[in-house]
């Protein structure tokens, strides 16, 4: 479990062709720039429940 | 050779400059230790806490190389830059799992480097040579790149000149460098690193806010940018793949780029000398989750890249489109406050580079080979001496050798670098690989990558499969081949070497032997 939340947004940047695309756009960027800039503080949140997890 | 100075911009300019040089100086009174000791000089004692190693391995890692080269790519061919984003994503997980474990184990054995890991998990003093010499090799262009980052702005500035004096200021500025280094240590990156990330962070907002505004909100750059690629391509005659999303060609390529990259960043020497000055592996865990933030901003200076496509920016130099952009939008003083920014930029990882170079010198090529018997005293003298050389050698690199060569060789280092993966991140886990396999995996790994990288025109990153339509990161490829020798001959020849770590090394450390 704690490797699979590690490692999903790793995962997620590999489908390149699912995320090559420009709808839909989000504030006038296309979907291929907010999709992976989203994915950043995603991979840190989930960062910090295995943080926590760990802690506990 | 001022005529064309930018007065306001550079003297802007230069009241940054001096304030870090004087902070450089009294950087070596900072959290006192005896500087030398290798350990203290190399490492900063490995007492950064949560706070401080964010703001050093932040400054460490986001160069000012990448603020002037990852716009650059997107301004030249649009969507292929934007692998830099995956590339970060990659690389923080990994962080968190492994670097902890390095920590503790070297923070057990007062391992510096990951030459000294390698040669206490493996008691082989070639494979430990082999990550000395990869490492070495891979960061000498890299902190030739800084300078030309650095370089980039100083032009910008208006500074004009012949032959060598054009390079005056940039010598200058590096010899300034240079003596800081000497005299604090790794102390004076991590003192700079405040100033450096905090200028970087407003210049990022104010660009994201006042450009967008400028120019009509991101839909219209997006719009404009794409435009500007598609004439591009088409001006080309389709030889060239530019736009806003990637051609099915590309793909390939972009995510074989940015896991590659991936593998490669923490193997450097800067990167280990930034995460094993940290005070705990739990600071490292910390700065797993919160190092991120510097990769958001990275992608917003990427679209920098855009920003300048849509405000018109013509340059013959892709590297000269983010500088030049700031010129057309902001006034004169906070033109000299991004430059200074990007400058400074250029100082930290330039001086991280050249600590991580030197200590690895030190401790993984002179001592074993040439003087077993040195004192730390003695190795502190000696790394502070090679730091002053590899910065001379890299000034030289850039003063006698074509730019391009320093940037093919920077993409070459990021596949050196990925090669030495196997060696230190398998074995925090596991001594089942052999040493000798691993130094054979390392020489195929080597050998394959720099030969696919060889063509008669230029160096290229990415190669097809077999003649295949899949292109893939040369660095992949060859840390594929690299895997595949080590286990072969791992299974041929069981590991039975002589291993000074036990399993109870990689543990974290208690919380009362942290305490200070």
């Amino acid at each position: 479990m704690k490797y699979l939340l590690l490692m999903l947004p790793t995962l997620a940047t590999l489908f390149v062709p699912l995320y090559n695309i420009a709808e839909p756009r989000l504030f006038g960027f296309p979907f291929f720039y907010w999709f992976l800039i989203v994915l950043i503080p995603l991979s840190s949140l989930l960062t910090y429940l295995v943080y926590r997890g760990e802690k506990r | 050779m001022i005529d064309h100075l930018n007065w306001t911009a550079a003297a802007v300019f230069v009241v940054f400059f001096v304030l870090v040089t004087v902070l450089g100086f009294v950087a070596a009174h900072w959290k006192r230790g005896d500087l030398n000791d290798l350990n203290e000089w190399g490492l900063g004692g490995r007492r950064f806490g949560a706070w401080i190693s964010w703001f050093l391995i932040g400054g460490d890692i986001y160069t000012a190389y990448t603020v002037i080269a990852v716009p650059s790519v997107l301004y030249a061919v649009g969507a292929y830059g934007f692998f830099a984003v995956p590339y970060t994503v990659i690389i923080y997980p990994l962080l968190y799992l492994t670097f902890p474990r390095l920590w503790a184990v070297a923070q057990r054995k007062n391992y510096l480097t990951a030459g000294d890991y390698v040669l206490g998990r493996y008691g082989n003093k070639w494979l430990e040579l082999a990550v000395a010499f990869t490492g070495i090799l891979a960061t000498m262009p890299y902190i030739a790149l800084q300078l030309v980052g650095m370089e980039r702005v100083i032009d910008a500035l208006g500074f004009e000149g012949t032959g060598l004096m054009s390079h005056l200021p940039l010598t200058v500025a590096f010899v300034i460098l240079a003596l800081y280094t000497y005299r604090s240590g790794l102390r004076a990156p991590a003192m700079i690193a405040f100033v450096k990330d905090i200028m970087i962070y407003v210049f990022v907002i104010a660009a994201i806010i006042v450009i967008p505004a400028k120019l009509g909100g991101y839909g219209a750059i997006f719009h404009s940018a794409g435009e500007a690629l598609a004439k591009k391509a088409a001006a080309s005659g389709g030889k060239v793949a530019a736009g806003l999303l990637l051609s099915p060609k590309q793909i390939f390529p972009f995510i074989t780029l940015a896991f590659g990259s991936g593998l490669a960043l923490l193997m450097y020497p800067h990167s280990m000398t930034g995460m094993l000055s940290a005070r705990s592996g739990n600071t490292i865990r910390i700065n797993a989750i919160t190092l991120p933030a510097y990769s958001i901003m990275l992608a917003l200076i990427a679209l920098l890249g855009y920003m300048a496509l849509a405000a018109g920016v013509q340059v013959k130099n892709p590297q000269d489109a983010v500088p030049h952009l700031i010129l057309s939008v902001f006034p004169n003083w906070f033109v000299g406050f991004c430059f200074a920014a990007i400058a400074i930029g250029a100082l930290v990882p330039a001086a991280i580079m050249s600590i991580g170079a030197a200590n690895t010198f030190t401790r993984n090529i002179w001592k074993p080979f040439v003087h077993p018997a040195m004192n730390p005293h003695e190795e502190a003298v000696l790394a502070k001496l090679m730091s002053l050389i590899v910065k001379v050698g890299a000034l030289a690199f850039i003063l006698f050798v074509p730019t391009k060569f320093a940037l093919d060789l920077q993409l070459l280092g990021g596949m050196w670098m990925a090669q030495i993966f196997p060696a230190v991140i398998f074995g925090l886990y596991t001594r089942w690989f052999n040493g000798w396999a691993l130094l054979a995996g390392w020489a195929a790994g080597m050998v394959i990558g720099t030969w696919l990288a060889w063509t008669p025109a230029a160096w290229v990153p990415v190669h097809s499969v077999f003649g295949s339509s899949f292109a893939v990161y040369n660095g992949i490829t060859a840390f594929l081949a690299n895997v595949l020798v080590a286990a072969a001959l791992s299974a041929l020849l069981p590991n039975t070497a002589r291993d000074d770590t036990r399993a109870e090394d990689y543990a974290d450390l208690p919380e009362t032997q942290l305490a200070e």
